[in-house]
């Protein structure tokens, strides 16, 4: 009885030092106190001319290394052909040296689609990280954290998007981040400024006065890949069943 | 409390005492460490604030106009949607710095090309040139105001924005058919092309008037228009610009 009594005992000191210690692991949650606002993007394929503006602009603006195969944002030209075949290729200078096109007869239709991180609200990239580097912030944009990131790529491998990439001079995962500090300071993402013919739409998904919303609103939209539910938060309006 | 310990065996004591001075360790060192290393919403924090904290370099298109007259001109112009940034690069340094710091002026006619030259990609109705042809070796801003881009003159072809249909259809067999033989253009669709649309034949006997059985004209291959195709408009199996019989 008395064994039983000390234990019982016992337990409860163990557990009052825990508890206090838990809570200091775990931390407190974010104080956020107003509604967070939920960042997105819409992408209008029948107006982007490819030329290219938003993806030197992202280089730019967020020191993404110039050597091709190093992208935040890319475009890439889809070439639908009579025989079911579609040719897909990024359309970078560095990559794809700019040539006279010729109008080829078996292509039935040809456009551009250019491509980012989807924000995804199910990020698959956030699940497989083995040491929680990468991680959603209130507003719903996906972060690495570049001091805890081990570079092992497991991101690069889930991202069923492409959309990352391991950045050569820091050996971690890179991405891109909406211009997060740009967007937090209410200004729009550097390919959404640059682009000429505002085929990309920046918003705030949880206003109703927004650019975006009035995009969804205008436009039958889509988004890549919806079966994998990874329920991106970037929508395509006039998506080509081709488009990956 | 302390009689309940004085009947435990002796060995149960010692095993207490090695878990004990575990715990005030785990509790010291907790306290020791740096709280980055505890933390994870601290590094969800120091990354936010990272982040956030980055350099801007684009400006935004809003900031130029309280130096700039360009910014009010611009509004006229074709190149009104345009941002002054997407010609002439991030400003964010010029803005604060406006007399050490100059952007850069694109002149080159590349610059301009990368926007302009024909790609078959690219939807119907952008105004397309092909560098090779159109005033070569000439600045382009000879000509066109950047700032206030339009055609000297209002483009005499349909090419310079339908540039893929027009060579679609300059090798097909109605390379020799005028495109105002089908549709009908008014002058101010070469203007404000999407405000004043061009009209689209809209019934099968316009096709007809040339190649029913019945016309008089030789020339063009003919079909009974009653029977051939029936119910469908005759471009939903040949397309105009490229009407192939296989
Ligand atoms: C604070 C006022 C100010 C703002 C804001 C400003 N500029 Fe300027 N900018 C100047 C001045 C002053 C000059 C002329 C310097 C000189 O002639 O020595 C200049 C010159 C320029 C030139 C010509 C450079 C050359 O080689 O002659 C360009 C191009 C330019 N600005 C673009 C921009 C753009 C794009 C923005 C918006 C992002 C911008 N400026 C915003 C003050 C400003
Ligand atoms: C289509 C690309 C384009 C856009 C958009 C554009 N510019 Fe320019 N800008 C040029 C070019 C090209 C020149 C060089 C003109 C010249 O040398 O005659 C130039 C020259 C200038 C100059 C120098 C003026 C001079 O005569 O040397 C200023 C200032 C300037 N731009 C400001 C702006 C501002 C402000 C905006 C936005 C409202 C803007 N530009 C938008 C292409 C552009
Ligand atoms: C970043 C892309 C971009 C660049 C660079 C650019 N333009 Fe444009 N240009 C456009 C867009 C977008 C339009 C508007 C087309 C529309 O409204 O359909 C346009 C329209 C025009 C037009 C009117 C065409 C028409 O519809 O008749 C002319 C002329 C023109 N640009 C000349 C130039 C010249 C000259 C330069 C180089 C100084 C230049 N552009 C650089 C994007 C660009
Ligand atoms: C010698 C003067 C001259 C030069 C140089 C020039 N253009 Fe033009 N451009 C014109 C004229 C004239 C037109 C309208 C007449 C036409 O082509 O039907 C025009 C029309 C255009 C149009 C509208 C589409 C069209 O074909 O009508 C665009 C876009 C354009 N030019 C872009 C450029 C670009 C880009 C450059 C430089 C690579 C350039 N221009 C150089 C005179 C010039
Ligand atoms: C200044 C550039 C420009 C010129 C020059 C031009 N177009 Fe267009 N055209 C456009 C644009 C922009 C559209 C709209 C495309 C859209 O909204 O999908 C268009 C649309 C059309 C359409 C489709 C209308 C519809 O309702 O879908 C036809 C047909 C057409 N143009 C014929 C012509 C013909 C024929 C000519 C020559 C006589 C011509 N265009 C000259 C820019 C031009
Ligand atoms: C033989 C008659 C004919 C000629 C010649 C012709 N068109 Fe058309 N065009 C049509 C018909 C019919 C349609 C409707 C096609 C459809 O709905 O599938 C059409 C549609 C269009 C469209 C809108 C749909 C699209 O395919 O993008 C444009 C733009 C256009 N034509 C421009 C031109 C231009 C520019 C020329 C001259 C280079 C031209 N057309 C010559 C018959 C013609
Ligand atoms: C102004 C008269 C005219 C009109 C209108 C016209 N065509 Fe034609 N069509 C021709 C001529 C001329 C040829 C070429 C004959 C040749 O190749 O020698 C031709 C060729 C063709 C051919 C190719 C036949 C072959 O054997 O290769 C088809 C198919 C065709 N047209 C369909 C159409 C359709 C569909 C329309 C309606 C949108 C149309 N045409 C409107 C005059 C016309
Ligand atoms: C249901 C699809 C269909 C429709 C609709 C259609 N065509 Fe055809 N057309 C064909 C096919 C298939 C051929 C080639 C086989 C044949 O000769 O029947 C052809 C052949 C032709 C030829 C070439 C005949 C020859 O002797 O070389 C002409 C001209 C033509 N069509 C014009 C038209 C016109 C004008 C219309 C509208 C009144 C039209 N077509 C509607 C499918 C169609």
């Amino acid at each position: 009885m008395k064994r039983r009594l000390f234990i019982s005992r016992l337990l409860g000191i163990v557990l009052g030092l825990l508890g206090p210690l838990s809570g200091r692991l775990r931390g407190s949650p974010a104080g956020n106190a107003a509604t967070p606002k939920r960042f997105g993007m819409g992408i209008q394929i029948d107006k982007c001319i490819g030329c290219g503006r938003c993806v030197d602009a992202c280089k730019e603006e967020n020191a993404v290394p110039q050597e091709p195969f190093y992208f935040r944002t890319w475009i890439e030209r889809y070439s639908v052909k009579a025989d079911g075949d579609t040719i897909v290729q990024n359309i970078d200078e560095r990559i794809t040296p700019p040539r006279e096109v010729e109008v080829d007869r078996d292509v039935l239709r040809s456009f551009f689609v250019p491509k980012l991180c989807n924000q995804c609200e199910n990020p698959p990239c956030v699940q497989v990280c083995p040491v929680g580097a990468t991680f959603a912030t209130p507003e719903g944009i996906v972060l690495v954290d570049d001091k805890r990131c081990i570079g092992c790529r497991y991101c690069i491998q889930a991202c069923p998007y492409g959309a990352r990439y391991l950045h050569p001079v820091k050996k971690t995962a890179d991405k891109c981040t909406f211009c997060y500090h740009r967007v937090t300071k209410g200004m729009l993402p550097a390919c959404v400024e640059v682009c000429p013919t505002q085929a990309r739409v920046f918003g705030d998904l949880s206003s109703t006065a927004s650019p975006l919303t009035r995009f969804r609103r205008m436009n039958k939209t889509a988004v890549l890949k919806p079966h994998l539910n990874t329920e991106p938060r970037v929508y395509y309006s006039d998506l080509d069943g081709e488009v990956r | 409390m302390a009689n309940g310990l004085r009947g435990l065996p002796d060995s149960f004591l010692r095993v207490l005492v090695v878990f004990l001075v575990l715990i005030v360790a785990v509790i010291v060192i907790g306290g020791a460490l740096p709280t980055e290393f505890k933390d994870h919403s601290r590094h969800v924090q120091a990354t936010i604030a990272r982040e956030a904290a980055l350099p801007i370099r684009f400006a935004g298109s809003t900031e130029c106009g309280t130096c700039h007259d360009e910014a009010r001109l611009k509004q006229i112009g074709y190149h009104r949607n345009l941002s002054c940034e997407t010609c002439h690069g991030a400003a964010k340094a010029h803005t604060e710095n406006p007399v050490e710091v100059k952007p850069a002026a694109p002149r080159k006619r590349e610059s301009c090309a990368t926007c302009h030259h024909f790609d078959p990609s690219r939807p119907t109705g952008f105004a397309q040139i092909n560098p090779v042809m159109h005033f070569p070796r000439q600045a382009c801003i000879s000509c066109h105001d950047p700032h206030q881009a339009q055609p000297p003159s209002v483009p005499e072809e349909c090419s310079a924005c339908h540039a893929e249909i027009a060579r679609t259809k300059a090798v097909s067999p109605h390379a020799l058919l005028e495109c105002t033989e089908c549709h009908t253009v008014p002058a101010e669709h070469k203007v404000a092309p999407r405000i004043t649309r061009a009209s689209i034949p809209t019934e099968r006997g316009f096709c007809g008037k040339c190649h029913d059985k019945d016309t008089a004209t030789l020339q063009p291959p003919k079909i009974d228009i009653n029977t051939h195709g029936e119910k469908y408009l005759c471009w939903q199996c040949h397309y105009p610009h490229m009407p192939e019989v296989r």
